[in-house]
């Protein structure tokens, strides 16, 4: 339905269900904080932006055009054909065996906080430049030039 | 109490999830639901992390979906940015329209 809905503000909202969905699945898999933090994170604000950026761009159905009728059905056909092999190489596959003994306390924050802050400390803070970059990179492409001497396009 | 859902039914959802994604990404002209479509993917393969980090006892997948979703976070900023930057030189965020590297 996030594909197929023809108003984009729809295509949101089912994808927001989505989320939503696999936050449940995550809560089945005893992950608990992963699922606030993907509620939080992909709900919250990813949604958010895009709704805004949706509403600032004032797009709607009548404005856009569709793919050809050939395209669309080659993209169908691709994708099923991906969905096809996919299923069937890992219905091949070997059954794996049953799960080892489990360990509730895995999706817990304490036992989680101390995985990423020993073993991935430097990818962690890797991850803090990463946002500052993008955050920099975000307002610097949105601003509006201020000048009308610098020439456009270039910045 | 642990899981009962057997994992190959995870399999099989997020290859499901993955294969509407791809078809999203084919399918329509917008940007913006493109990059719906791409974060579905993404989606896709962290519930399928998670799926095997429970099965294995491991946490370091359910670090590696953490990690994910902050790379999904900022790639969503940038990207949403650019095609804010995109529509108000073209007036349209249609990619058959945005052929030309010069305007």
């Amino acid at each position: 339905m996030t594909v197929l809905s023809k108003n984009p503000v729809h295509s949101v909202i089912y994808l927001i269900g989505c989320f939503f969905a696999i936050a449940g699945h995550y809560l089945l898999l005893n992950a608990e904080f992963l699922a606030v933090v993907h509620i939080i994170v992909y709900a919250g604000a990813i949604m958010v932006l895009f709704l805004s950026t949706l509403m600032l761009m004032n797009l709607n159905d009548e404005t856009e055009q569709h793919k050809p009728a050939l395209a669309k059905i080659g993209a169908v056909i691709a994708a099923g054909l991906l969905l096809l092999v996919l299923v069937a190489v890992l219905k091949k596959a070997d059954a794996l065996p049953a799960p080892v003994n489990q360990d509730l306390s895995i999706g817990t924050i304490k036992n989680l906080g101390k995985v990423l802050l020993d073993e991935y400390l430097f990818p962690f803070e890797f991850s803090s430049v990463l946002f500052l970059s993008a955050m920099i990179g975000a307002v610097l492409l949105t601003k509006k030039e201020i000048s009308p001497q610098t020439p456009k396009g270039g910045f | 109490m642990f899981s009962v859902v057997p994992i190959q039914y995870y399999i099989f959802i997020s290859t499901v999830l993955f294969c509407i994604g791809v078809l999203g990404v084919l399918f329509r002209r917008n940007a913006i639901i493109i990059f719906m479509s791409v974060e579905l993917m993404l989606n896709s393969v962290n519930l399928l992390l998670v799926a095997f980090s429970t099965y294995h006892n491991d946490a370091s997948g359910q670090v590696f979906v953490f990690f994910v979703m902050a790379v999904a976070a900022a790639e969503v900023a940038v990207g949403l940015s650019i095609l804010v930057t995109i529509f108000r030189n073209v007036h349209s965020v249609d990619i058959d329209e945005l052929k030309n590297l010069k305007h």
